[in-house]
């Protein structure tokens, strides 16, 4: 922030691939320096490694029903979460439920913010009719509640796991579109890109060359805290009884059968509930420390 | 003053205008909307029947104007499973959830601005890192989930609160926290940062070089400054307090809009749910024009 | 020099320190001074030597707990600053001691009315009701210069001009009618036509009132139009020490004579102006010998070898080497014990 202010390019371009190599140390020392941002690491790490290889390390079949066994607090049988009503393993339900997430947080995430980011660009460096018509629906929908404009629209295309990332792709870009055109607003104003268009480099190239890398940084730590809300959203959307169907394995969903053995079952919501709160205080504490290191003037705000 | 709520009424009617033609598009293009509100075995027959009776085999722009039309008017036709009007049912939920949205609110603002004003003057002390420890985690507890868990332990295991359902005080102890859970997090990470920010500024030390003390400084002075942007922050999150509304009331069997309209959802009954969105669309508006009012009466250096 | 009478306000080896990341910095490192009732003494020097950071040492508003007073003791009458709690610091705050910030632009708070700000310390330090305190207040805009100040006292500091704004200020400090009123760089952020304006004001003030008045500035300007007396500090000590007449007749700390050189004077404004070579040294990276040596025109070999100590020059207090042969004709070192790191 501080170089863009002097007009310069804030975006050291040409770097070597031992340049490259050095940032990944440099970066990797400064996660060892923050506890809490490692933490946020080696979680994202385990919902990765758990969301890829779920199928593998569970001990269980997710959708396998054994009556028998329904309903087994944790730690009996060889069941360490225990099983649900239908005698399902709830350690293995909670792993598939891990895939997911993951399919939802990192699908969502990609699809709203290319969709976003390219119309902010559009907005905010072209302005014109364009501009005011698309913001208008930004307005639109930012002034109607996110969860609420997921379930309608997810209600409406109808549930499922193709349709409630759909839904949330809808509800989701315009936080992406808002903020990317905000800096592109502030962007096109630098010295640096005037520059560029007054010795006639093509729009284009001024687009792709000047403007999209230096939004790399607000796009990244954006993401990184919609990834979690994104996954809240269809964990809630899933619970309210759209979003991701049974007997697919969703955290979601599984804490929605289970409110109904809320009663005699205390495990049935507990895990899939942690296992929420686990991946979004990940997610969060990673990327808080992303934030500071990637801009340091927000710190401690 | 006059242009001003001028302009926001325009900028209010034009919002729900265009949630509404975005609503009824949305349910229409997404198909056959006969075979949304019939069981997927209907005869054919009744099929063709339903939908004429419902005027859907006019073209798409003969039913729009006339939705836009009757929606001006406030008639966004009879619910399909009570045959009541959509739009008075609606309405018939909106004390229940203003009840528990509004103590909620208060609830959180409560909480979070001693929180957020303390932990900013004692920053870096224990009692600032509890506070932004509570605060992180707070902000990753999915609002639902902790209303089951709170659930499991005051009703289920300690037999002291209601798990559902409404009526009294007591009914309303366990949702209202639940909602409010959804702001606490943000509103005192959000006064802490403002906080910090405020006590920085030279009028602060003013006021101190004139012997005003800590407490004084802390809850007239700063207060009322960071009051400003923890308003705007309120009006911002007002989407996230009755999305979670919709959430709590479930969990909790509230009998307010969230609920009917879930339910309205659940049981495809569009003209109820238009019906809400319009509500919400509308008072979210005018909720945020208060808060643009507020924003005024606390900072002097504007004047619509 | 009033050698006779008690002082208002006495500072003696005054060490204020801040922690850092760097380790301890050095702001304010042994200073000594005194202030008489009715004196106006300046403290000058560039901006890091230590000036801000005695004034707020002396008004307990020492950002905690970042920096703290290490040694050295503050005092007002027979009490000792230093020593007093944070509650009863309070009750001195804008009452005996008041002062007067550099920004008149983000000093006051623009959510209050001017009146709601100017009764804070009445509020504080007397108990007057509503109506006195009201009347009080607009006299005091009266007598600060403030025109319309019936209509002032309930408007908010945005509708107010940065020149008014001063003024405000003043007033709020002088409420209470303190024995001492800090002020520091009061004039600095606003026009020339309004700086005088304000000066005026403070040379009125001053002649109607009994107060001692600390005047912080880098402006020698300012200090000629105001100041009885003249402490000048360079890397957070005082190196030299006279009265105005004297400061700008024989200056003899080469640091001040620097500084005389470096002002503007109105009949040479084509020439170039003169500046000091180099700048002020980090506290923490701070030579061995003296610590102006580094920059001093006239420094020789024993400027860098070890740090001297102020000498009295009979009317004036100087820290150079260049006095020493003076001095060990002429008398004694003014501080016995000043062999300072």
């Amino acid at each position: 922030m501080a170089q863009a202010e002097t007009g310069m390019h804030p975006v050291i371009r040409g770097e070597t691939a031992a340049k490259k190599k050095s940032r990944i140390v440099q970066f990797a020392r400064l996660l060892m320096k923050s506890p809490t941002g490692m933490i946020g690491f080696l979680i994202i790490l385990g919902f990765v490694f758990f969301g890829v290889a779920g199928a593998w390390v569970s001990p269980y079949d997710p959708t396998h029903t054994e009556f028998s066994k329904k309903l087994l607090p944790p730690m009996t049988d060889g069941h360490i979460l225990g099983t649900d009503q239908l005698g399902r393993d709830m350690l293995s339900r909670i792993i598939h439920g891990t895939q997911i997430s993951l399919i939802i947080g990192v699908t969502t995430v990609f699809f709203a913010g290319t969709i976003g980011t390219v119309i902010g660009i559009i907005t905010g460096y072209f302005r014109g009719w364009i501009d005011t018509v698309l913001m208008r629906v930004v307005d639109v929908q930012l002034s109607f509640p996110f969860i609420l404009l997921v379930l309608i629209i997810n209600a409406v295309i109808g549930a499922g796991l193709r349709n409630i990332i759909i839904s949330l792709v809808i509800a989701g870009w315009v936080v992406y579109a808002r903020i990317v055109r905000s800096e592109v607003l502030a962007l096109r104003e630098k010295e640096f890109i005037l520059s560029c268009e007054a010795t006639g480099v093509p729009r284009w190239e001024i687009i792709l060359k000047h403007i999209l890398p230096n939004l790399l940084t607000p796009i990244i730590i954006l993401s990184s805290l919609q990834v979690a809300t994104f996954i809240i959203a269809e964990a809630s959307i899933s619970f309210l009884g759209f979003g991701v169907q049974p007997p697919q394995p969703a955290w979601g969903n599984m804490l929605s059968e289970g409110k109904n053995y809320i009663f005699s079952s205390w495990w049935l919501i507990t895990f899939p509930g942690l296992a929420i709160v686990f991946v979004s205080l990940g997610v969060n504490f990673f990327g808080d420390w992303l934030r500071d290191v990637l801009d340091p003037q927000l710190k401690g705000k | 003053m006059l242009d001003f709520v001028l302009k926001r009424t325009l900028q209010m009617v034009l919002v729900t205008f265009l949630a509404l033609t975005a609503i009824f598009f949305l349910v229409r293009l997404a198909g056959d909307p006969t075979a949304l509100f019939l069981p997927p075995d209907a005869p054919k027959s009744q099929l063709e029947e339903f939908r004429h009776a419902l005027g859907f085999d006019r073209p798409v722009y003969v039913q729009y104007t006339d939705f836009v039309w009757n929606a001006i008017k406030g008639d966004f036709g009879e619910s399909l499973s009570t045959r009541q009007d959509a739009l008075s049912m609606v309405l018939a939920r909106v004390p229940a959830t203003f009840q528990l949205a509004f103590s909620a609110l208060g609830l959180s603002l409560l909480i979070a601005i001693p929180i957020g004003i303390l932990s900013a003057y004692k920053r870096n002390s224990i009692f600032d890192r509890i506070g932004v420890a509570f605060t992180v985690v707070g902000q990753a507890v999915p609002g639902f989930w902790l209303g089951l868990i709170l659930i499991y332990i005051f009703a289920a295991s300690l037999h002291l609160l209601p798990s559902g359902g409404g009526g009294s005080i007591m009914h309303m102890i366990l949702p209202t926290v639940t909602l409010a859970s959804y702001s606490v997090a943000r509103f005192a990470r959000f006064t802490r940062s403002t906080t910090l920010d405020i006590l920085s500024k030279d009028y602060i030390r003013t006021a101190k070089a004139s012997g005003v003390s800590v407490t004084r400084i802390l809850f007239r002075y700063t207060l009322k400054n960071s009051l400003i942007p923890v308003i705007t922050l309120v009006a911002l999150d007002l989407g996230a307090l009755l999305g979670g509304a919709v959430i709590i009331e479930t969990v909790f069997s509230w009998p307010g809009i969230g609920r009917l309209m879930l339910e309205s959802l659940l049981r495809r009954d569009f003209s109820v749910v238009m019906a809400g969105v319009f509500f919400v669309a509308v008072i979210y508006s005018v909720l945020n024009f208060i808060a643009d009012l507020l924003y005024a009466l606390v900072n002097p250096q504007i004047r619509y | 020099m009033s050698t006779n009478r008690t002082p208002i306000l006495e500072i003696r080896n005054l060490k204020t320190y801040f922690d850092t990341a760097h380790g301890e910095v050095k702001a304010v490192n042994g200073i000594d001074l005194k202030i008489y009732e009715g004196e106006t003494v300046g403290i000058v020097g560039e901006s890091g030597c230590g000036k801000s950071v005695t004034s707020l040492s002396i008004m307990g508003l020492l950002p905690k707990p970042l920096a703290s007073i290490k040694e050295g003791h503050i005092y007002l009458g027979d009490k000792d600053l230093t020593k007093l709690k944070d509650k009863q610091m309070r009750k001195i705050r804008g009452n005996d001691i008041a002062m007067i910030f550099q920004e008149p632009m983000t000093s006051l708070n623009p959510v209050f009315t001017i009146g709601q700000q100017l009764s804070e310390p009445l509020k504080q330090h007397t108990k007057l009701g509503k109506k006195e305190i009201r009347e009080r207040i607009i006299e005091m805009l009266n007598l600060v210069g403030i025109p319309r100040a019936e209509a002032i006292i309930d408007e908010y500091p945005h509708q107010l001009s940065g020149g008014m704004r001063q003024r405000v200020m003043i007033s709020l400090a002088m409420l209470c009618k303190p024995k001492l009123l800090i002020a520091d760089e009061p004039t600095t952020a606003l026009d020339v036509t309004i700086q005088a304006q304000i000066l005026e004001l403070m040379k009125k003030l001053k002649a109607e009132t009994q107060m001692g008045m600390l005047l912080i500035t880098h402006d020698l300007g300012v200090v000629a139009e105001v100041c009885d007396r003249v402490v000048v500090m360079y890397a957070g000590q005082v190196v030299e020490d006279t009265d105005i007449n004297r400061l700008f007749d024989s200056p003899q700390h080469p640091y001040t004579r620097g500084l005389l050189k470096s002002m503007p004077k109105h009949n040479a404004r084509k020439s170039l102006l003169n500046t000091i070579s180099g700048s002020v040294p980090t506290p923490n990276e701070l030579p061995v010998g003296c610590t102006f040596a580094p920059r001093c025109p006239d420094a020789f070999d024993k400027c860098w070898a070890k740090r001297p100590s102020l000498f009295d020059l009979g009317n004036q207090l100087s820290r150079c080497w260049l006095h020493e042969k003076e001095d060990a004709e002429g008398g004694s070192h003014a501080n016995e014990a000043v062999t300072r790191d």
